[in-house]
């Protein structure tokens, strides 16, 4: 149920519902003699949860720092579609990927440990500021004005995730679940065309997550983001996405909607094992 | 806004983001102000001397606290950059022949764009091998001002005619307090703006996280090296003051031994506070004119005090940095926002 009305799109991709966002080809990533991801490949679709699943080692988080631009890929492309047309980032430095719009959060929340939950939304907004030295040493005037022009999107987003009574307190400081929500929050107010989470729930109890899964809804419908989520808890998951990718030893074995994946005997075997035949 | 006995409340974002608030806030502000006005008038001509050598370390050391404190870029070159700054300044006036202002600006200039090159190694390491590359810029700049015969005068010293404004010259400590004082509050105040801006919040992105930080977009390779032409900026403004303050250049001012002193004050002061490396510059070029004043006070009681004395101060300068990290890492600082607590706080312990 919408609450109030936000005046900010969160999501940042012009495509038509259903279009493909990202597209992942035959990418394999290699570490010395152990291979994290062979040949895997998926299609994120825009306006879509599209989760990620797998057991532990599973190539999940690489997938993602593939994606990100932290690892690179030594085999196939990656590549988002933006109005402007597609952009390959398998050679791009995660910098530049961000500023195509796309988004993640950490599963080892990665925050700015020292700084305030403000501050931390606020570098959410980088790639859509203009800095300059002069401007900044100067304070009055363009910069001022950015400052205040960025911040009324950061409320909503403080809004969005209920976050309100810590807005000024060190992330450093905040309890677990706290933190977590900041890290979709600072993601959220880069206004991304791909919204990337790992494990947004890791740690958490059954109401937390219940909170948290709402807030990812909440950023799906009522903003429209389009995110690609990893994530242990199978509920969870059955619960909230569009569809499913399911990876093991860094293999794609099955891709679908949740139902479809549920069902597949080589899910089952994945995470349950093999009956043993004597 | 309205401050009330509830707390502050703000009705715009514009008020939040000033600086100070409330009527006490702007109250104080003006007491130091006036204090600051007041010092030429009040002080002898000796602690005269030693407010304008705190008016040109604060610029230094707030360059080196935007490096060091809020970059998270360990820097040993401090005394280095002072020397760029500072001989550049000297050439460009006596050999340049171009007027003192200009040459200062010019300095600060081209001191920023070589601490961005000495800042270089920074995109690779990180912490103590970090410390040790920028040791080494010390060192190259130094080995440099030492050799380098025609520019720099060798191991001889450059002297600079004394600074002139019309038919005014500004030859005591009087006139250059009034020189120092406005440039040191334009560099706190513009680097106190550094960090309520997103540039600044790139930088400290970079201190925290830097793998987050590009994850958010933030160029981390230029943000390093704007960090270090910026923080070597205001080494190079500080340096150049130096020169034409002192009016004389020699390299033996700008030795490994400067570098250590920038990076305790801002450690006395506080990492990553402004207000703290003013605090810090005081107290750390303070404390060694105190141990003089109060040595030959003493000459009377304590005959052969004096000789001794040296060796008195760099004691009490190792033991003042050992004892600030053990029992304030964070610094003047933050034992200044202590007692501001506790004064708001009286007679409830929290």
């Amino acid at each position: 149920m919408i609450t109030r009305s936000y005046r900010h799109p969160l999501n940042s991709s012009r495509l038509e519902p259903g279009e493909p966002l990202l597209e992942v080809s035959d990418i394999r990533l290699r570490f010395g003699g152990i291979t994290a991801l062979d040949e895997v490949s998926l299609t994120v679709r825009q306006g879509t949860v599209h989760a990620v699943i797998g057991p532990n080692g599973a190539g999940k988080s690489s997938l993602l720092n593939c994606i990100s631009g932290l690892y690179r890929p030594q085999d196939g492309t990656i590549v988002v579609h933006t109005p402007a047309g597609a952009h390959d980032l398998t050679r791009k430095k995660p910098h530049r990927i961000a500023r195509l719009g796309v988004a993640r959060s950490f599963q080892n929340i990665e925050l700015f440990r020292h700084l305030t939950v403000l501050e931390n939304l606020m570098l959410g907004r980088h790639i859509h500021m203009r800095n300059r030295l002069t401007r900044s040493l100067v304070w009055f005037g363009p910069a001022r004005r950015q400052e205040i022009a960025h911040r009324e999107l950061v409320e909503e987003v403080i809004d969005l995730l209920q976050i309100q009574s810590v807005r000024h307190k060190p992330v450093g400081a905040l309890a677990y679940g706290f933190q977590k929500r900041v890290e979709l929050g600072r993601a959220l107010c880069m206004q991304p065309a791909l919204l990337l989470l790992d494990e947004p729930m890791a740690g958490m109890n059954a109401e937390e997550k219940e909170d948290m899964a709402r807030f990812v809804l909440d950023a799906h419908e009522l903003a429209g983001v389009t995110a690609v989520l990893i994530e242990h808890d199978m509920n969870v998951v059955m619960d909230i996405s569009d569809r499913v990718s399911v990876l093991d030893f860094g293999r794609l074995i099955a891709d679908g909607a949740p139902e479809q994946v549920s069902n597949d005997p080589d899910v089952a075997k994945a995470y349950l094992g093999e009956e043993v035949r004597a | 806004m309205a401050a009330t006995s509830t707390g502050i409340h703000h009705r715009s974002y514009a008020s939040e983001l000033a600086l100070r608030h409330t009527s006490a806030e702007k109250f104080r502000l003006v007491l130091v102000v006036l204090a600051v006005l007041a010092v030429p008038f009040v002080v002898s001509p000796y602690w005269l001397t030693i407010a304008n050598q705190i008016g040109i370390a604060v610029i230094g050391a707030v360059g080196l606290n935007i490096l060091v404190g809020y970059t998270g870029q360990i820097s040993l070159g401090q005394g280095g950059f002072l020397a760029v700054g500072a001989y550049s300044s000297a050439i460009l006036h006596v050999r340049g022949d171009l007027p003192i202002p200009l040459s200062i600006l010019l300095a600060t200039l081209t001191t920023a764009v070589i601490g961005a090159f000495f800042g270089i190694p920074a995109l690779r390491l990180k912490g103590l091998y970090l410390a040790i590359a920028t040791l080494a810029s010390q060192e190259i700049i130094l080995f440099a001002v030492r050799n380098w015969d025609a520019v720099t005068g060798g191991r001889d010293a450059i002297s600079i005619p004394r600074m002139e404004l019309g038919r005014f010259v500004f030859r005591q400590d009087f006139h250059w307090y009034w020189v120092i004082l406005p440039i040191a509050v334009l560099a706190v105040v513009s680097a106190r703006n550094l960090f309520r801006t997103g540039l600044g919040r790139s930088f400290m992105a970079v201190r925290d996280h830097d793998i987050a930080a590009s994850a958010m977009g933030v160029d981390v390779t230029r943000t390093k090296v704007l960090a270090f032409a910026v923080s070597s900026g205001f080494a190079g403004l500080a340096g150049a003051l130096t020169a034409h303050y002192t009016g004389i250049v020699t390299w033996e001012r700008f030795t490994l031994e400067e570098s250590i002193l920038y990076l305790a004050i801002i450690i006395v002061g506080g990492l990553g506070s402004i207000a703290g490396t003013v605090y810090g510059a005081i107290f750390m070029i303070t404390l060694p004119a105190l141990i003089t004043r109060v040595g030959q006070d003493m000459q009377g009681t304590l005959p052969g005090i004096a000789e001794k004395l040296p060796a008195v101060q760099v004691v009490v300068f190792g033991l003042v940095i050992v004892l600030f990290l053990i029992f304030e890492p964070r610094g003047l600082a933050r034992i200044w926002q202590r007692l501001k607590d506790y004064v708001r706080f009286w007679p409830f312990r929290y």
